[in-house]
């Protein structure tokens, strides 16, 4: 039987000559990223903003909106929101935080159930008091962070410092992006956007301390071979697994995207986006030439090609970029 | 690498085995179930959003408990001093303590030295720190007494452990059934009823004190003159439909000294009441009050608000009586359960609700089934496609990694949400990434001009190392997010956590055992992957 080769065997692709491409272009998107989440925002679910959360599924036939809209507004609750969800008869309503405390949201939450009455079923009902939906969001922020120290400790304790401050700037970027890419497409931001964001934070590390063992393999084996080139030989060796992998988890995602059901899907298309799509490249096209930048190799003993690299221009590193021929085994 | 002595070997198959058959009793009815032995019988439990239900998030009022603390060291201060005769002025609660001034200088030393003795050490694990209740200080005449925060804090604590009773009291005279309560932090508390879907009644239940207290009705003068006045033993309370009424601080009889209270009809007006009992010593505290007060109003005061406020025409020995009001038959129902399970001890305010209505709940596990077939379906095709017969092996090994994964959850007896059916879907996506890996190094070694024996045994010492070290880190994420996280996103990080174990035991043992028994049997040359 002829086995599937995604990749073919002994590729020797130049990831790091794309380094000069794959900055610029990641450094743009990340600014693009930042602006939209000032400007354009987040569109925050209620475990942030508090509020009131419905979802009705009308008895018979398909809902009317406006006729829910009207009744809803005549109860004067401030913003609200219908949105269809899913089928033709399921109708999502998002009403604002009510001014007023906890049990002012109880009151809207009563209120609307008495107005829209026994011609629908109530499929879900979450009220978020105020108190709660700070907490639910400094929570979340902290947890962001605390996972990104958390893990950068482990990776300093396993590597060398650069290593893990160099996943922590790529999977930093990655984070960046995918809230970016939230904000964009508006999708909800709630606590399941968290475990997402957490998720895609575990697993692009996961992708990119592959690549970096492999790096320091390779640094022990050959003591004399030039940064650029061995970092290239590296990302080449586990290329193959790289893909491998991202297919298997696309493939799991695809499957929940598409048959996971509504409740998921935003956290699903964050998933597909973030570890799928940034995940990989940042592995690949940041992850491992940003290591050259941060002066990894840069004592090593024959390292002509790579002079004495200071920690920080890439004007120094430049020189180094002209392309060779990588040499993955001798 | 590929040796394993027997011993190991069914080691090895003897737990992936025992931990698999843990998730046994998920596959059979419950009715089933509860004859084994009960070591035998947890299982995954159905998280609310799965299995429909409501879930509440109740907070205790920290504020409450405070102000009745200073309302107790004000109740003390004026105890102590008048039982010591001492003269003072200006009692009063500023802020967070309460201050006195005494009258007389001579007087402050002993004043200060009874004050003192208010202040108790703190008991339980808050007194081991020489902590105690109420910081009293002196200046000038003044004497200041403030509750601590370790005292309030021990006093909230203790308000939410009553207040779990009282509320698992009222929630079962619901007939609710199976209904989680726990507490959540320092001042909430966690009600979780499966299969409940319109909750308002029982937040209604739950949002009452039920505080009830017999007082007195001071006709001293008319509310209207009180207002002014600000009497400083009586204060003014609602009555129904807006009447006002002045009444005395001071209890006759409090709601704890309750036994019974059943809904019931009035015999001459067929109006709904409730009936209630007092025990020994309450029945004694009425008898003596009504005895003394023939003639004169008493109200009863449920929540500050007066119920009803009757006059006592005979003294009331028997120790029983009866509370009438502008009852319907369900709202005298609901206030004889709250009379039966007791007032809690601080107001709780609902600060978060979830429900979920049992059609969604099932077709979140329809939608979290399909999703996970076609997921298990397209891996498990695709990596035999990759990897032959190796793929085959990996196959294996996530099969046995999923049902290990329910084996642990049942023995945790964890809860499943529809993002912890997310989480088992990626496991299996992410569990082929062990056996990618490895085989992914074979290949290499094979390529790199070794011998079949020898590329699969440098493959696996290689690979397992990075295995290691790139699962700690996604293992860090789901721990992060078990500890921030509540509800269904925890039963994400639960499975995510749970999942990267399993298929690291996997990937360092079944795995590898498999491979080494295929190798012993078929002595291959090359290796066909």
């Amino acid at each position: 039987m002829r086995l599937l080769r995604i990749v073919p065997d002994d590729t020797k692709f130049d990831f790091m000559r794309f380094r000069r491409i794959s900055f610029p272009i990641s450094a743009v998107l990340s600014i693009a990223a930042i602006l939209l989440f000032f400007f354009h925002g987040l569109n925050f679910g209620i475990d942030f903003v508090g509020g009131t959360l419905m979802e009705v599924q009308t008895k018979s036939g398909p809902a009317d909106i406006g006729q829910m809209r009207s009744t809803i507004d005549s109860l004067h609750l401030g913003d609200f929101q219908l949105q269809q969800f899913g089928a033709p008869d399921d109708v999502l309503i998002r009403i604002s935080e009510q001014p007023g405390g906890d049990q002012a949201q109880q009151a809207a939450v009563q209120k609307v159930r008495d107005a829209l009455g026994d011609a629908v079923d109530y499929r879900r009902v979450e009220v978020v008091g105020p108190s709660v939906s700070t907490e639910l969001l400094s929570y979340g922020t902290i947890g962001v962070v605390l996972a990104i120290f958390a893990i950068l400790i482990y990776l300093w304790f396993r590597f060398e410092w650069q290593f893990a401050l160099g996943a922590m700037i790529a999977n930093v970027h990655d984070l960046v992006l995918t809230v970016g890419f939230m904000s964009l497409t508006h999708i909800d931001f709630d606590l399941t956007s968290i475990a997402a964001l957490l998720t895609i934070l575990g697993y692009s590390l996961n992708d990119t301390v592959v690549i970096y063992d492999r790096i320091r393999e390779m640094l022990r084996r050959y003591k004399r071979m030039p940064m650029p080139e061995l970092l290239n030989a590296s990302v080449n060796a586990t290329l193959s697994r790289s893909i491998v992998t991202h297919v298997t988890v696309a493939m799991s995602l695809l499957a929940l995207l598409l048959f996971g059901g509504q409740a998921i899907h935003s956290f699903t298309a964050t998933m597909m986006f973030g570890v799928v799509l940034v995940g990989t490249y940042t592995s690949v096209f940041i992850a491992s030439p940003i290591l050259i930048y941060l002066g990894v190799g840069s004592t090593r003993h024959g390292g002509k090609e790579e002079p004495e690299a200071p920690p920080e221009p890439p004007k120094a590193a430049a020189p180094a970029a002209p392309p060779q021929r990588v040499r993955a085994r001798r | 690498m590929l040796f394993f002595t027997r011993w190991k070997a069914a080691a090895i198959v003897l737990t992936a085995l025992a931990v698999c058959l843990c998730a046994l009793p998920n596959f059979f009815p419950e009715r089933l179930v509860q004859k084994w032995p009960a070591w035998a019988q947890r299982h995954v439990v159905l998280g609310l959003d799965l299995q429909g239900g409501s879930s509440l998030l109740l907070e205790v009022d920290s504020g409450a408990v405070r102000k009745e603390q200073l309302q107790s060291v004000d109740d003390d201060v004026l105890r102590v001093l008048r039982s010591a005769r001492i003269p003072f002025t200006g009692r009063a609660v500023r802020g967070n303590s309460v201050e006195v001034h005494i009258t007389h200088d001579t007087d402050d030393d002993t004043a200060l030295a009874k004050l003192r003795e208010l202040s108790q050490p703190l008991t339980g694990i808050a007194g081991t720190t020489g902590q105690r209740s109420i910081d009293v200080a002196a200046n000038g005449g003044v004497v200041t007494l403030t509750p601590t925060d370790t005292a309030i804090t021990e006093r909230v604590r203790q308000a939410v452990d009553q207040s779990i009773q009282i509320i698992e009291r009222r929630v079962n005279e619901l007939g609710l059934v199976e209904p989680t309560i726990q507490r959540e932090g320092l001042n909430r508390i966690l009600v979780q009823v499966p299969g409940l879907q319109d909750p308002s009644r029982l937040k209604e239940i739950l949002g009452q004190t039920a505080k009830l207290d017999f007082r007195m009705v001071d006709l001293s003068m008319t509310p209207e003159q009180a207002a002014e006045a600000h009497p400083s033993d009586s204060e003014i309370l609602d009555g129904e439909g807006g009447q006002k009424y002045l009444i005395e601080k001071r209890i006759l009889v409090s709601g704890a000294d309750l036994v019974d209270a059943q809904p019931g009809f009035d015999p001459n007006t067929s109006q709904p009441v409730v009936n209630f009992r007092f025990n020994s010593s309450g029945a004694r505290k009425f008898g003596e009050a009504t005895t003394a007060n023939v003639g004169k109003p008493f109200a009863i005061v449920l929540d500050n608000k007066v119920i009803s406020a009757p006059v006592i025409r005979t003294p009331i020995l028997g120790g029983s009586g009866q509370i009438s009001g502008n009852f319907t038959v369900q709202s005298a129902n609901d206030l004889a359960i709250l009379l039966r399970a007791g007032a809690l001890p601080a107001p709780l305010t609902i600060i978060e609700e979830r429900t979920v209505g049992p059609g969604l709940g099932q077709d979140s596990i329809n939608a979290g089934e399909h999703a996970a077939y076609a997921g298990a379906a397209l891996v498990v095709i695709f990596m035999f496609a990759t990897y032959g017969l190796f793929g085959l092996f990996a196959n294996i090994a996530v099969a046995v990694n999923v049902a290990m994964i329910f084996g642990v959850l049942s023995l945790l007896s964890a809860t499943l949400t529809l993002p912890g059916i997310a989480g088992i879907v990626l496991t299996v996506g992410i569990a082929v990434d062990s056996n990618v890996l490895i085989y992914e190094r074979i290949r290499e070694e094979v390529r790199g001009g070794r011998t079949a024996i020898n590329a699969i045994d440098a493959g696996f010492n290689r690979a397992l190392a990075t295995i290691l070290d790139s699962n700690i880190t996604t293992f860090i994420a789901a721990a992060v997010l078990f500890y921030i996280g509540t509800g269904p996103v925890r039963g994400f990080a639960v499975t995510l956590g749970v999942g990267i174990l399993t298929s690291l035991f996997t990937a360092f043992t079944l795995t590898r055992l498999i491979v080494a028994y295929w190798v012993r049997l078929w002595r291959p040359r090359t290796v066909p992957i």
